[in-house]
């Protein structure tokens, strides 16, 4: 029953027949990239950390199912409609299209300068789910934009609070060649520097087996020379990455895109009534839930938060609402948007992709505040300039 | 499973009942814990708090309760069943099939029927006790958890914890009769004394929030405050009754904390720190003794009651998750 009133609304959205007559509907749409090559099947396959492991609208829509009876009991309902774009401008034209429709939300699963445009081609609130980038939370904030994947930033201070209990401060960083690896680089050592960690050497690293580039490729000599706690490998592609734990010269452990990784879920993350989660979206998308699907899922969960709370809203009252809503999202914590920059608070779990090694914020550690704002740019560092939420 | 005929089954029920009688000078009490990955009961001596034993049982046993004929049931999760336990002799009964992942259940007043609440179904199944038939299966939020017969049996309470609601469900008819929206992640529920008020602990919502039974209105919202925590750290689960109605116990999960309230005016009178994540809790029968499973430090904290003070820690099996005691 709930998966035919998502249909019918579903529907109802698609051939807009839903006027004003139904102001109550929350209608939302999720812009994604069409023949997406983050979705390509031998990318699928390899399942790296951190990388998308389906379409997020599977993430959302399982979300909208679950909520089936907060939704009857609350007499709110919720139209997500999809749409895909080739290009900015019709990324721009599709969140157009929707704000005339009567769209209350825009969900975004699109590169960052993309997820931008979107944002100032609109007056709604937009759901970042697919956008990782920084510079979306500081230099090109929005006060209407919200981000519900964590940020590169939160990523790695993650990582930094982990080493940092462990007290394996000497790092080795190998950078990988993309200027998307460069950019998460710097906001590596942006964490290491805030967590005490030292950089004992930063080489650069390239997917090769050409022998006159061994200095770049090799694992065992990019590794040796140098004494060090762990390695920290940044690369955004994956494939050398994944190559790379165990093939160090000395025993010490690889993290950052491979060995260790800190992501927004994972499926084997035991507390909290997560397993129950990662099953049903197993059920429902045939693949494990991965931080991603975490994301767009939450998302979902958002649009439930907000249809509920005022099942009799407009569009108005929704986004007005947004900034204090606040969601379960099985990770222990209610969690809220930070109202400097738009990011969900949250915690996150360090994986080697077999099980949950450790949450963070680590145990232990402390903030004025609340101690999920370690993770992330806090509100001190004022780099968001938009207006607060 | 297969189906027992009636008529053994009722004499199955009149022999137990006589054991009870028949065990009731046996004064020797013990605590029962289940735990979720050990798939055995933990013995304790109510009396000398030592460790008698284990009982092994079904996969990822949860909620323990006893059975109108002072019987111990165990929902294992894993195995889908409950598991019967004579506590005279420790040795399994029968088993009665619950379903895909029971997590909680609650018996009906006449022990006739068991109300299961099915975690991946996203359902309340109706349990013949007898013949382990299915008898209904109502549809409830997802994440069905807490379940709580009302006070003459005609009404069950389920608490939905990704819906944040308690649906009460008509137990004759099978149908959802109202769904009453409460804090964030309903967790475990108990009914006052005068059967009028159904307490409900909400995980994230720090508190516990007060339902009328007459009109399933919500009365008030107690919320739980601990020096040196912050509220997203106060995530309350378990939740005893004294026999008077007087008093309430509630486990305060990561806060490491159990509060003793005070019903009538719904103020916390005492804190009592115990283990990791105290998640559920049970009296004794003169109410002397409160036991409080900590599910991240495998153990269990024994309080004094009157003096509200912590007096034994006493280690259990691996993520401990129910308790009962038996006397």
């Amino acid at each position: 029953m709930k998966r035919a009133l998502i249909a019918l609304a579903l529907a109802a959205a698609l051939f807009e027949t839903v006027g004003s007559v139904h102001a109550a509907t929350l209608k939302a749409t999720l812009i994604g990239l069409e023949d997406d090559p983050r979705l390509e099947r031998t990318r699928l396959e390899r399942a790296y950390l951190g990388h998308a492991g389906g379409p997020a609208i599977d993430g959302v829509q399982v979300a909208l199912a679950e909520g089936g009876f907060e939704l009857d009991a609350a007499g709110a309902t919720i139209a997500l409609s999809p749409a895909t774009a080739r290009s900015i401008e019709a990324a721009r034209a599709a969140a157009q299209a929707a704000e005339k429709a009567g769209a209350a939300v825009i969900l975004t699963d699109l590169p960052a300068d993309w997820t931008l445009a979107v944002a100032d081609a609109v007056k709604l609130p937009v759901l970042n789910v697919g956008a990782p980038e920084d510079s979306l939370r500081q230099q090109d904030c929005r006060s209407r934009l919200y981000h519900l994947l964590p940020s590169e930033r939160m990523r790695s201070d993650a990582l930094a609070q982990m080493l940092t209990s462990r007290k394996w401060s000497k790092l080795l960083l190998l950078i990988g060649p993309s200027p998307q690896d460069q950019q998460r680089a710097a906001t590596a050592q942006a964490s290491m520097k805030r967590y005490g960690l030292q950089v004992v050497a930063s080489k650069p690293f390239k997917l090769s087996t050409d022998p006159r580039e061994r200095d770049l490729a090799n694992p065992l000599l990019l590794t040796a020379s140098n004494a060090y706690d762990a390695v920290w490998i940044v690369d955004s592609d994956g494939e050398f990455a994944r190559g790379l734990p165990y093939r160090t010269v000395l025993p010490r452990p690889v993290v950052g895109d491979a060995g260790l990784v800190a992501l927004a879920w994972h499926a084997q993350f035991e507390r909290y009534g997560a397993p129950q989660v990662s099953r049903r979206f197993f059920k429902a998308a045939k693949h494990p839930m991965t931080d991603r699907d975490w994301a767009a899922w939450i998302a979902g969960k958002t649009l439930l938060a907000l249809a509920t709370a005022i099942p009799k809203g407009t569009p108005a009252n929704w986004a007005q609402a947004l900034a204090k809503t606040s969601v379960d999202g099985s990770k222990g914590l209610n969690l809220s948007f930070r109202a400097w920059d738009g990011q969900l608070r949250q915690p996150l779990l360090l994986t080697d992709g077999q099980g949950v090694i450790a949450q963070a914020p680590i145990e232990g550690l402390l903030h004025p505040t609340d101690v999920l704002d370690t993770l992330g740019a806090d509100a001190p560092e004022k780099l968001c300039k938009a207006a607060a939420r | 499973m297969k189906p027992i005929p009636k008529l053994p089954a009722k004499a199955i029920l009149v022999a137990s009942l006589m054991s009870l009688t028949g065990a009731g000078a046996c004064a020797q009490g013990t605590v029962y814990v289940s735990s979720e990955k050990d798939d055995a009961l933990t013995m304790i001596d109510a009396t000398t708090l030592a460790i008698k034993g284990t009982i092994p049982t079904c996969k990822r046993g949860r909620h323990l309760q006893l059975t109108p004929d002072r019987k111990l049931m165990l929902a294992c999760s894993d195995s889908g069943v409950a598991d019967v336990i004579d506590p005279a002799t420790g040795k399994s009964l029968r088993r009665i099939p619950l379903g895909e992942d029971p997590e909680a259940f609650d018996i009906s007043p006449d022990g006739k029927t068991i109300y299961v609440s099915s975690e991946d179904d996203a359902a309340a199944v109706f349990v013949d006790a007898a013949t382990g038939k299915k008898l209904k299966e109502v549809k409830v939020g997802q994440e069905p958890e807490g379940v709580k017969v009302g006070a003459d049996g005609k009404l069950l309470y389920v608490t939905s914890e990704v819906a944040s609601l308690v649906h009460v469900i008509d137990t004759a008819t099978g149908q959802v009769v109202k769904n009453i929206k409460v804090g964030k992640r309903p967790r475990r529920m108990a009914i006052t004394a005068d059967g009028k008020e159904l307490w409900v602990t909400c995980e994230l919502d720090s508190g516990v929030t007060i339902v009328s039974t007459a009109d399933n209105s919500v009365l008030a919202t107690l919320k739980f405050e601990v020096k040196g925590a912050r509220a997203q750290d106060i995530t309350p689960v378990g939740i005893a009754l004294s026999r008077d109605g007087k008093h309430a116990f509630v486990a305060l999960g990561r806060a490491n904390h159990v509060a003793f309230v005070d019903v009538a005016s719904r103020k916390v009178t005492d804190l009592v720190l115990v283990g990791k994540r105290a998640w559920n809790v049970a009296l004794d029968k003169d109410e002397k003794r409160l036991f409080v499973v900590n599910g991240l430090s495998d153990d269990l904290t024994v309080v004094d009651v009157p003096g509200a003070k912590p007096i034994k820690t006493v280690p259990v099996g691996r993520v401990p998750y129910g308790v009962v005691v038996v006397e």
